[in-house]
């Protein structure tokens, strides 16, 4: 069962943009934290939990639900925000990210975070572990789906291509893989640091279905969720979602610019990014679809 | 009070100096040039900097070929990552054909902070100190930081310097000087023996401070040199002084104080050795002076540890 299963995608663009306005919030009380991959993340987290995922906040462990892994585990601050909001823990939680003893690691922590699926920082695992979730329900029978958000900058890892291989070798059909594809990692734009391109062309020849989607809007990414399915459904080969995004999102300073991966805003520069941010929430709805 | 930098930019600086004067030196990194502070190399020296992307296990195979044909190889990214994640790399393509690659790995132990346990690397010591051919050291302060990383480029074989990401206290004067193998005695005692490494050095400096409050005169070890591991400093504190506390930023399994216990019972001595580590715990996310303060690797932890050591001494 999804909990609030949201169908309105006017609805969906403003609760992204509320995640933007608490994760910048929630980062710049602590002063810590990744913003960039944060922000491009917002209308993927946001359509796949409040629209796609069947999960229950009330019974985080229910052996049906579907699996999300955040395989780009540090934008763990844009995830704890959805998972607060949709009741998982306490939004009082969000205020002590990255603190002692607190529940909201710097990375996600299965055992310290209900509706955390997998512990994930170190780039390159999360793919392989949502195979094993999708190998698992496959030995038990079930129906869930699992679904993995990888960065770009990660795809530079062998292990996703090991990974890869491997899905498609042995016809995983309720895995889904979307791919945060903002083109800029840490140390600058991929193109300078590990250009993969063509990415696409890479996925097809490990023997997946390529969805392209405009990563910030939201009814491309619905419909991109609704393609990748059918056609692994038809094709028995598992689907990757190129969700085409802005690193930063949100935040004109911030966009596409590898200084804010994991910066954070002084005073001055957080007091412009909330201006920005609540504009975007008033505005609410009108994503300017390219797809 | 002393200047305080992180061993991580003594490690950038030193490596642009070595750059100029050598130009056999090649810079790898794992897109964390910024962090690693390789960043400063890649801008003097852009045509011998290579930035892999994020792909460290690739990146130590690498190093290996290019240290096999005939270059100084410096591979760079966070701890966890270099001694973990291409842990074979090392072992089966640097290690093992003993090739000129020097793996220099920040972001190590607790200090890292707020990342938390996935980034907090607390086994390096023990997994790169197990490799036969293999060198490690883990410097206390930036003086002897930029004295290894220059003379990794002299030492023959792969090297594995730990490096931190907090500014710790400048502990030698830039005159010092080192030789691998040889331990660097801080402060002379005979009551009980603290062998440190890295940042817990100055906390060694600290807890000897505390006791000699207590008029407990306490040697002060700088085990900079974990592998070759300097045995006759050891034998030496345990002779002189019965009771030998070690601390570090890593696990107190297999690190220096695991180290420092196989030296003491092989050279058949009977003392006490107190180790100050971490507890076979992960980390967690907090501010670096937090977590040193939660998981007890502090002065006067270090301190108590030499009070109970000399205790066990004196019952033996
Ligand atoms: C194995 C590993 N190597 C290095 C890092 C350090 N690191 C954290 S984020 C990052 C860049 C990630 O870029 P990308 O995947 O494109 O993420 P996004 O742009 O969505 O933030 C790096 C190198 C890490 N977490 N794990
Ligand atoms: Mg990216």
């Amino acid at each position: 069962m999804v909990s609030r299963r949201v169908e309105c995608s006017k609805q969906l663009a403003a609760i992204a943009a509320k995640l933007r306005v608490d994760v910048m919030e929630m980062v710049f009380r602590v002063q810590t934290g990744h913003l960039g991959g944060s922000l491009s993340a917002a209308e993927i987290l946001t359509t796949l939990y409040y629209h796609q995922l069947n999960v229950d906040p009330n019974n985080p462990d229910w052996p049906d639900r579907d699996r999300f892994v955040l395989g780009k585990g540090h934008a763990a601050p844009a995830l704890y925000v959805v998972l607060a909001d949709l009741g998982f823990f306490p939004r009082e939680e969000l205020k002590s990210l990255r603190q002692i003893n607190c529940m909201l690691q710097g990375h996600p922590d299965m055992r310290k975070t209900p509706g955390v699926e997998m512990s994930t920082g170190s780039l390159g695992h999360g793919l392989s572990a949502a195979i094993g979730m999708a190998l698992a329900a496959r030995l038990d029978g079930k129906h869930y789906h699992v679904w993995a958000l990888l960065g770009d900058g990660e795809l530079d890892e062998g292990q996703i291509w090991e990974a890869a291989a491997y899905a498609s070798f042995s016809g995983l059909t309720n895995l889904t893989a979307i791919v945060d594809f903002n083109r800029v990692q840490l140390d600058g734009p991929t193109d300078c640091i590990l250009c993969m391109d063509p990415v696409a062309d890479k996925w097809r020849s490990f023997g997946w279905n390529v969805v392209e989607a405009d990563g910030h809007c939201v009814d491309s990414l619905l419909k991109a969720y609704e393609e990748a399915l059918a056609v692994t459904e038809r094709t028995g080969k598992p689907s990757v979602i190129l969700a085409h995004t802005v690193k930063g999102k949100g935040v004109s300073f911030m966009e596409g610019q590898a200084a804010w991966h994991g910066g954070v805003p002084n005073a001055q520069q957080y007091e412009q990014a909330m201006k920005e941010l609540t504009q975007q929430l008033e505005l609410r709805g009108d994503c300017g679809c390219s797809r | 009070m002393a200047e305080m930098i992180a061993t991580r930019s003594a490690y950038g600086k030193a490596l642009v100096s070595l750059g100029a004067r050598r130009n056999d030196v090649v810079v790898l990194d794992a897109d964390l040039s910024k962090s690693t502070m390789t960043a400063e190399f890649a801008k003097a020296f852009p045509d011998r900097f290579v930035q892999m992307g994020i792909s460290e296990q690739d990146m130590m195979a690498t190093a290996a070929g290019l240290a096999a044909a005939g270059k100084v190889a410096y591979a760079s990214t966070f701890a966890v990552f270099a001694a973990g994640r291409a842990f074979e790399q090392v072992r089966n393509s640097v290690c093992y054909p003993q090739l000129d690659v020097k793996v220099c790995a920040t972001h190590a132990g607790l200090t890292v902070g707020d990342d938390g346990g996935s980034h907090q690397a607390i086994e390096d010591i023990a997994l790169m100190r197990v490799l036969p051919n293999m060198k490690v050291f883990v410097p206390s302060d930036a003086t002897v930081t930029e004295w290894i990383v220059k003379q990794a480029a002299e030492v023959p074989g792969p090297v594995y310097v730990r490096l931190g990401r907090l500014p710790v206290p400048v502990l030698y004067q830039p005159d010092q000087r080192f030789e691998v193998g040889r331990a660097a005695t801080l402060r002379n005692g005979n009551d009980v023996a603290i062998i440190a490494c890295g940042l817990m050095v100055s906390k060694a400096l600290e807890a000897a401070d505390i006791l000699i409050a207590q008029g407990i005169e306490a040697r002060v070890i700088d085990m900079f040199s974990i592998k070759p591991l300097d045995l006759e400093a050891i034998a030496c504190a345990a002779a002189d002084c019965g009771a030998i506390v070690t601390a570090e930023e890593h696990s107190i399994i297999g690190g220096l104080g695991g180290a420092v216990a196989e030296a003491v019972t092989s050279a058949g001595k009977c003392v006490p050795v107190e180790r100050i580590g971490v507890a076979d715990k992960f980390g967690k996310s907090g501010k670096p002076d937090q977590l040193l303060e939660a998981y007890g690797l502090t002065a006067e932890s270090v301190a108590q540890a030499a009070l109970r050591c000399i205790a066990r001494a004196r019952g033996m």
